[in-house]
């Protein structure tokens, strides 16, 4: 026998027949949920042996996937993420009662997965009862994170505390809550030490301050905090020489009138974070007491200001103590000046978000504007991810900036008066895009705004071979427009579009497309019912969720939402969406 | 849905908008005939609210009339219309007048009581004047100085009063918006979910701008203050005085300058040099009448309240002719000229 030929064919049958141990154990060393979907796919053995490693599991359309399935094929799983609601509902476009409640995946958790440690929700309705079931069925359940959720109170949080034993984290983001009370806080037990992650910011009861005090004394390992604006100083101050191991910090009112002593307590406490990395929260923050932070700000890298009303002066003060910055959070209070400061002060930033103080303002003297973004275009070179939202904004100025930053992978341009034209020469906005795909060519993410025709979205089908995420408002002239993104943009995901002129023909030249994304939105379009009922005769594996929409007087204009789905037409459908 | 306009992105709304704006009986717009009226240019200055036949083109890329003076161009206020006839709290009119003034079938009223600087609107009345948002009353102010500012314009009950220009009617109006049509708040008309904030952060955010507004002014309180007539504003530092008389006398010095100019053009006045009694003749007479913007955005008389509630709540100060408070244009200027 030839002995390469043995080595050969024993080698090539050593790996396939790896004992499946050895293979588990590899596998899971693997987190990232794009990787493990690629490694199952391999063959039969690498198939189960990924799903009986797989401890998280992402699930990007809760209406995608049934909760049985996936308790059918990993049958270990620790942790979970759910998304559910369409983007848009954020800004009030998907009807109340729409679906996405939580309650259906939490029965069949309780039975499959009856260890479950964290649960991470996104867009979705969960009850009270809901959160009481968690608490009472999860005996080893750790962490709970809730963003831009909505349909429970601070009576389902006291659930939570109370009965949770061994809870590390919970994280209450931007919900549609019923805040009754502050009294959820106190219900955690006296002797209760594993806290790691709290962050009630957004939360607006008054919580007993001792109740706080004792809990961050007590709780060693607390690395996040984030409290809400009923904070005062002088509570913060105590609180932060109870925990200068924090790694985050969100603070309440940075407005008080404090005496000398108690300015000069506050700074030593802040002095005594050296910790920090992430800073947020600064309700009505001015300039007196700024200061303090000073000394916590050198190994900053994350810089909340969203909810301060900074001026520029404010802000350029405060950015020259944070040289590691890498991610900033502002409100356009700062104006084009605060930008520039940023842009000497940080050169390693990478994500900018700029926030409306007052989107309903139509004075374009005020905010930011072209000039703010093209100083940190050129300070900041590692710039990679922009949300801005402006009140007007030039061609020549986009193509520049992207120019600067080629690496942007995250492009998220709102110029808030629709259908805004190029500020200077009165033209669309289509070069200013074109330049952005055409130069970025790493670009996942893109929102675009202002005056847009057909040629913007022939620019984006064209060159934009790696976007995911496309966001359009107010923009187009036609059917052709959304037919160059399906035809063009081979890793599209997510597709959302409002108040655009696309119509059936423009849904339908994405029948080869659709299963390949997670989801299409498409409301105040021209897209009928008929359309929507061709495109769910043609395609059975997608769910063809059709709205009316109530704001438009014609009686004819729908809210389509498309999505692929192993599950089926869902059970929960409210009345208002017919499939 | 229309291809996105340069002007208005509402759509389809505004039709429906439109057929319900011309239901609206047009107020009278006999002014008492004021010949003063006919040199301003009265198609674009009159206020329509869709008599049937008087569209103009550009009426229709703007879903309510708009009001604005030269002097806001930099403002850039929007006033919009709350469609719905149970909005007419929402210009805040702190005091009714309504009663004051008689059988008057428009809906435009201006103050009919003597001292009393606002622009009522009749109870009921389903054209409004909605001040942009609710934190920010400027437009009410806005409006106001609009309608005073064209020293032509002579006000009488149920006078139109001065809309804007068109292209800044075009620029900036937006209809009653998506789920809130027909009860627009006292927030401009806006389309639903744009700009695409996340309500959490919208709310909270113009809370903090409210507060910081009124916060800013803690520890001293610069407010502007306005005089009809006069070429530019002045600031003054409400915190350094004590009292009424204080400040009256105060502004008194400020603003003597400028009546003596005013005084002039209504006739031999000008040898009289001006004294601070003059001034103050002027302002405890019937020629001016001081007021001043609230934190609601409210126009109101100064002096009702207590020194310290007023300092508290006073954004602005205005020193408005009684002629255009009382409205009784004709009147008025006849009042003056037979006492000068």
């Amino acid at each position: 026998m030839d002995p390469s030929k043995s080595r050969d064919s024993a080698e090539s049958t050593r790996v396939i027949q790896f004992p499946n141990d050895v293979l588990e154990r590899i596998l899971s060393l693997i987190d990232s949920h794009r990787d493990r979907s690629a490694v199952s796919l391999v063959s039969k053995a690498w198939y189960n042996a990924e799903r009986w490693t797989r401890r998280h599991v992402f699930i990007g359309n809760c209406y995608a996937v049934s909760p049985q399935i996936v308790a059918r094929r990993f049958p270990s799983i620790r942790s979970v993420m759910l998304k559910g609601k369409p983007r848009f509902s954020d800004f009030n476009l998907v009807p109340p009662n729409w679906g996405a409640d939580v309650h259906a995946w939490l029965a069949v958790f309780a039975d499959q997965y009856p260890l479950l440690e964290e649960l991470r929700l996104k867009r979705m309705t969960v009850t009270d009862e809901s959160l009481k079931f968690l608490a009472r069925k999860f005996q080893n359940f750790k962490a709970l994170s809730l963003l831009s959720c909505d349909g429970f109170s601070t009576d389902g949080l006291e659930a939570i505390a109370t009965d949770c034993r061994h809870l590390t984290e919970l994280d209450i983001q931007e919900n549609g809550i019923d805040d009754i009370s502050g009294n959820w806080l106190s219900c955690f037990p006296e002797n209760f030490t594993s806290l790691e992650v709290l962050n009630f910011a957004s939360l607006s009861s008054d919580v007993n301050f001792d109740a706080l005090e004792r809990l961050v004394s007590q709780c060693k390992s607390l690395k996040i905090l984030k409290v809400n604006k009923n904070i005062t100083l002088e509570q913060l101050q105590r609180l932060l020489v109870r925990a200068p191991q924090l790694t985050e910090l969100g603070t309440g009112s940075f407005l008080q009138e404090l005496t000398a002593h108690q300015y000069e307590e506050l700074e030593r406490a802040f002095i005594g974070c050296k910790n920090l990395h992430a800073l947020s929260g600064l309700w009505e923050a001015t300039t007196q007491y700024l200061p303090v932070l000073y000394p916590a700000c050198t190994n900053l890298t994350f810089l909340n200001l969203s909810y301060a009303a900074l001026q520029s002066e404010e802000l350029a003060k405060l950015v020259a103590h944070c040289p590691h910055l890498q991610r900033l959070w502002v409100l356009d209070t700062v104006e084009d000046v605060g930008l520039e400061a940023v842009a000497s002060s940080c050169p390693l930033l990478e994500e900018l978000r700029v926030f409306p103080a007052d989107p309903y303002d139509q004075d374009i003297n005020r905010g930011v504007n072209e000039s703010g973004f093209l100083a940190v275009s050129l300070g900041c070179r590692k710039l990679h991810y922009v949300l801005y939202f402006c009140r007007k904004m030039t061609n020549a100025a986009v193509a520049r900036i992207v120019q600067n930053c080629p690496g942007f992978t995250h492009f998220r341009l709102c110029i808030m008066k629709p259908g805004q034209p190029d500020s200077q020469t009165n033209e669309p906005m289509d070069e200013g895009f074109g330049a952005v795909v055409k130069t970025c060519t790493n670009l996942r993410r893109l929102g675009v705004s202002g005056l847009l025709t057909d040629l913007t979205f022939e620019y984006i089908g064209q060159y934009a071979k790696n976007l995911e995420t496309l966001s359009v408002a107010f923009a187009g002239g036609s059917d052709r427009g959304m037919q160059c993104i399906l035809d063009g943009c081979p890793k599209l995901r997510k597709l959302e579009i409002r108040d655009s002129p696309f119509g059936n023909g423009a849904l339908l030249s994405g029948l080869e497309k659709y299963e390949s994304m997670r989801s299409l939105w498409m409301s105040a379009c021209k897209v009928t019912l008929h359309g929507c009922q061709m495109l769910a005769t043609q395609r059975p594996r997608l769910n063809v969720e059709v709205m009316k929409d109530e704001e438009m007087d014609d009686g004819q204009s729908y809210k389509v939402y498309v999505y692929r789905t192993v599950a089926g037409p869902r059970t929960d459908a409210p009345a208002f969406v017919h499939r | 849905m229309s291809t996105p306009l340069e002007h208005d992105y509402i759509g389809l709304k505004e039709t429906s908008l439109m057929s319900r704006s011309s239901d609206k009986a047009l107020p009278s717009s006999s002014s008492g005939g004021d010949e003063k009226k006919s040199s301003l240019n009265l198609r674009e200055t009159e206020l329509r609210l869709g008599l049937p036949g008087s569209q103009s083109p550009e009426r229709k890329q703007a879903l309510g009339v708009s009001l604005f003076g030269k002097d806001l161009e930099s403002k850039s206020s929007v006033l919009g219309f709350a469609l719905s006839p149970s909005k007419s709290s929402v210009s805040g009119a702190k005091r009714v007048f309504c009663d004051a003034i008689d059988g008057c079938p428009s809906k435009w009223v201006f103050s009919a009581s003597n001292g009393k600087s606002e622009v009522d609107l009749a109870k009921g009345g389903p054209a409004l004047l909605s001040p942009r948002s609710g934190k920010e009353g400027d437009n009410g102010v806005n409006t106001l100085q609009s309608c005073v500012s064209k020293p032509a314009m002579k006000e009488a009950l149920g006078g139109v009063p001065q809309s804007p220009k068109p292209e800044q009617e075009e620029r900036k109006n937006q209809g009653a918006g998506g789920s809130e049509h027909g009860s627009a708040p006292a927030a401009k008309a806006q389309v639903v979910g744009w700009p695409p904030i996340r309500s959490f952060r919208k709310n909270t955010t113009a809370s903090t701008l409210a507060k910081n507004c009124d916060d800013a002014e803690g520890k001293c309180l610069y407010v502007k203050v306005s005089m009809d007539g006069a070429p530019y504003l002045r600031k003054v530092d409400l915190r350094t005085y004590g009292s009424y008389s204080e400040l009256s006398t105060a502004l008194e010095k400020m603003f003597s300058c400028f009546t003596i100019g005013h005084c002039d053009s209504h006739g031999p006045l000008g040898q009289e040099s001006l004294s601070e009694s003059r001034l103050a003749d002027l302002l405890n007479g019937s020629e001016y009448v001081l007021t001043y913007e609230d934190k609601d955005g409210d126009w109101m008389l100064v002096g009702d309240v207590p020194w310290e509630m007023f300092t508290d709540s006073c954004r602005r100060l205005r020193i408005m002719k009684s002629s255009e408070a009382i409205g009784l244009a004709p009147r008025a200027t006849e009042k003056c000229k037979s006492r000068d």
